[in-house]
């Protein structure tokens, strides 16, 4: 009982002080979270406006019924997915560097599943009858259906990449060895977990025969390399930041590691897509039209044909930018090359393969989508939300991993106080 | 020292004290704004899982409901499907002429939305003579001054209630089911709006209520199944249904009555004599993307 309240007292004063952490910074710190929360207040506005009148306030139709929202779901499991890529080698291989960094990786992800489940949430027209999906207290159609499938996925990988962060930030704030016998299955089980939540998610467009655009067996495989390729890109570029305005030491040599694990990810995706165009194109089906509609435009509709060979271009650019050691291993080339691919993947994965399983629709019929400035802005306002998260997460996560805010500080503190009162009485 | 450490500690007192307040008097307001009808609405159960008063309860309070909104009485039927039943249809594509007749009464018979945008659950393609199979050169919106025009064919589509429907499939929440009797139905009232069925569609047979429902009072139709043509509800996805309202107690579909030509037919697959039967026995029937292994209960056919 003493100990149960030991622990309680413990928790609070841990929970009051994170708090403290986090309302406290520097003034840039104050105007960067303001900045993203207004971003996310007038997402919220445009959202409680579709929230009332009905999706009609989207550019979404009954042919083009999923948008904006659902190609970014889509970019953003594979964002969390990418976090693997760090933990394989720092907790398996223990490659040094990058262990020192994967607690940010693991928050990163964390944050990315946060922002695609809210995704999902924004595109579901009856918010208020969520609960049916809920296991036991509504009516999942699992295993049938993929998307109870990912829902489930999902919130498990969620739950994952929360309890192993938090699980060793607490143990390092506390000077503690983390009891590895408790934590190492869960580190296991996130690896072929987080495979899963790409898999499931491509599966959810693979298996629908009315979709000839996403009925390619290829389609998994060629999210898990391309998930491998925009997920890194953009946690090197989150790590430079991190390291600029904090004290967390993270080597070049770790971000240059990565950089070469996006390189051979980047090949592999080309070499998928490649295959795929290869097929499409020299068999020449009728199943051709989604991807002549999304490289040469059909039938006088180009809208997404200059998109997708910007994007094409620039996943090439970068991935002989990651190939080259000379330009992987200079800061300045090695960031071009991730915002080339943070951007030419999001068209690639993103409403590169959203909008043309939908056009032409299963009865032949071309209707050209658009996002209406309502989904730009909620979709603005959902990434701002995850970077407040990401944000929040690392300002306690960045001073318990450079030990200064710990356990020892804070007893110290009360030590120090202690004897001042003392010396006052 | 002693001071500062307690006026630190009342700004964070007066932090949680302002969060706790501001988060009960948030649920205060959302509670108070719901009323128990809403909270009702929030918990109705799945339809299959209703027990036969909570049904009842639940198609008066709609019944209540529709007459606050349309000052009209409707009877809401939660008839089953009939013993020994399977739905089939039967559509003669050398007799179609393409004049929509169909579409509109059906719009009608089920009060779909009107306006902005109409919800059609009928859709009538104009192929060139020589196309049958590539849908891709089919025109959805001619609008010549006369049909049938001269060198086109047309192919009405909509539901085909596929005995192994991909729709059902996909439900995330089992918002959708085959009937007994073959009919593919959804619980507008548990249709979360994911749309996932309808990206799984072969043949477009779902629509989406982007908006509010729009239906003039005058045309309301006031005789509806529960699972069929009642007024239905923004943000939750509706298809044909064979008119259940009407076929579960021995009429034809709107569509079938409504064509001027006698291009529709439609009857119980279960019995030998019935005339789609007779049809598939005699003609040379096809269905629609049979290869896709929905089996649909749709049958096109042509003369002899």
């Amino acid at each position: 009982m003493e100990k149960f309240r030991e622990t309680l007292k413990e928790t609070w004063h841990f929970y009051r002080r994170t708090l403290s952490l986090v309302v406290r910074g520097s003034k840039a710190y104050y105007a960067w979270c303001f900045f993203l929360l207004a971003i996310v207040f007038v997402g919220l506005l445009f959202y409680l406006k579709q929230h009332d009148l009905g999706l009609v306030e989207t550019n979404m139709t009954d042919q083009v019924s999923w948008g904006l929202y659902i190609a970014n779901f889509t970019y953003l499991v594979g964002m969390a997915a990418a976090a693997v890529l760090l933990v394989i080698p720092s907790y398996i291989y223990s490659f040094k560097p990058i262990k020192e960094i994967v607690v940010l990786g693991e928050l990163f992800a964390a944050s990315s599943i946060v922002m695609a489940i809210l995704f999902v949430m924004v595109d579901l027209g009856r918010l208020d009858r969520f609960w049916h999906m809920i296991p036991f207290i509504g009516l999942m159609n699992f295993p049938k259906s993929l998307l109870a499938w990912d829902v489930l996925v999902l919130n498990g990988y969620l739950f994952l990449n929360l309890l192993i962060p938090i699980y060793l930030l607490i143990k390092f704030y506390y000077h503690k060895e983390p009891n590895w016998n408790f934590i190492l299955p869960f580190i296991l089980a996130s690896v072929p977990w987080a495979v899963g939540i790409h898999t499931v998610t491509a599966f959810l467009y693979n298996g629908l025969a009315a979709r000839p655009f996403w009925d390619a067996s290829i389609l998994a495989p060629r999210f898990l390399a391309s998930a491998l390729c925009s997920g890194p890109a953009i946690m090197i570029i989150i790590f430079q930041i991190i390291r600029r305005i904090s004290d967390i030491k993270i080597e070049d040599r770790a971000l240059f590691k990565i950089a070469e694990l996006i390189a051979y990810a980047m090949f592999i995706n080309l070499f998928l897509l490649s295959s795929e165009i290869y097929q499409v194109y020299y068999s020449n089906t009728s199943h051709i039209a989604p991807f002549k509609y999304l490289f040469q435009g059909l039938h006088g509709h180009n809208q997404l044909v200059p998109w997708i060979w910007a994007a094409m271009a620039m996943n090439l650019i970068a991935f002989f930018l990651f190939l080259v050691p000379g330009t992987r291993k200079r800061l300045t080339t090695l960031n071009t090359g991730c915002f080339l691919i943070i951007i030419g993947v999001w068209i690639e994965k993103g409403p590169g393969f959203v909008i043309p399983g939908f056009v032409p629709d299963p009865l032949g019929e071309i209707y050209v989508y658009v996002p209406n400035l309502l989904e730009l802005m909620v979709s603005f306002g959902i990434w701002a939300a995850g970077l407040l998260v990401f944000t929040l997460l690392v300002k306690v996560a960045i001073p318990i991993e450079t030990g200064k805010f710990s356990h020892v500080s804070y007893i110290e503190r009360t030590f120090r106080r202690e004897e001042e009162d003392q010396a006052w009485k | 020292m002693q001071n500062q450490n307690n006026k630190r500690y009342s700004r964070r007192e007066f932090l949680r004290n302002l969060s706790l307040t501001a988060l009960a008097g948030f649920s205060l307001s959302i509670l108070s704004s719901c009323s128990k009808e809403e909270a009702e609405d929030f918990l109705q159960k799945h339809f299959r899982e209703m027990t036969p008063e909570e049904k009842k309860h639940v198609i008066a309070k709609l019944e209540e409901r529709y007459y606050r909104k349309y000052g009209k009485k409707f009877e809401i039927s939660t008839k089953e499907a009939l013993p020994n039943t399977l739905w089939g249809y039967g559509l003669e594509l050398s007799r179609c002429i393409g004049c929509r007749r169909c579409v509109y009464a059906c719009v009608k018979e089920n009060n779909n939305s009107r306006y902005k945008p109409q919800l059609q659950w009928i859709r009538v393609l104009r192929l060139k003579r020589g196309n049958l199979i590539n849908l891709e050169n089919s025109e959805h919106y001619y609008d010549p001054p006369q049909v049938p025009e001269k060198g086109f064919i047309y192919l009405p589509v909509q539901c085909q209630h596929c005995e192994d429907p991909p729709c059902v499939k996909v439900c995330p929440v089992h918002a959708t089911w085959k009937e007994p009797d073959g009919l593919v139905v959804v619980d507008y009232n548990w249709c979360i709006g994911c749309r996932y069925c309808m990206a799984a569609c072969p043949y477009k047979g779902r629509v989406f209520n982007w908006a509010e429902p729009n239906i003039p009072t005058e045309e309301l139709n006031t005789s509806v199944h529960y699972l069929g043509n009642r007024p239905r509800m923004k943000c939750a996805v509706d298809k044909c249904t064979f008119c259940i309202q009407r076929v579960r107690n021995g009429r034809y579909p709107a569509c079938v009555e409504a064509c001027p030509t006698g291009t529709r037919k439609f009857g119980n697959l279960l019995d030998p004599n019935s005339e789609i039967r007779y049809i598939i026995d005699r003609k040379r029937v096809f269905r629609l993307k049979e290869d896709l292994n929905t089996e649909p209960k749709f049958y096109y056919f042509f003369e002899a």
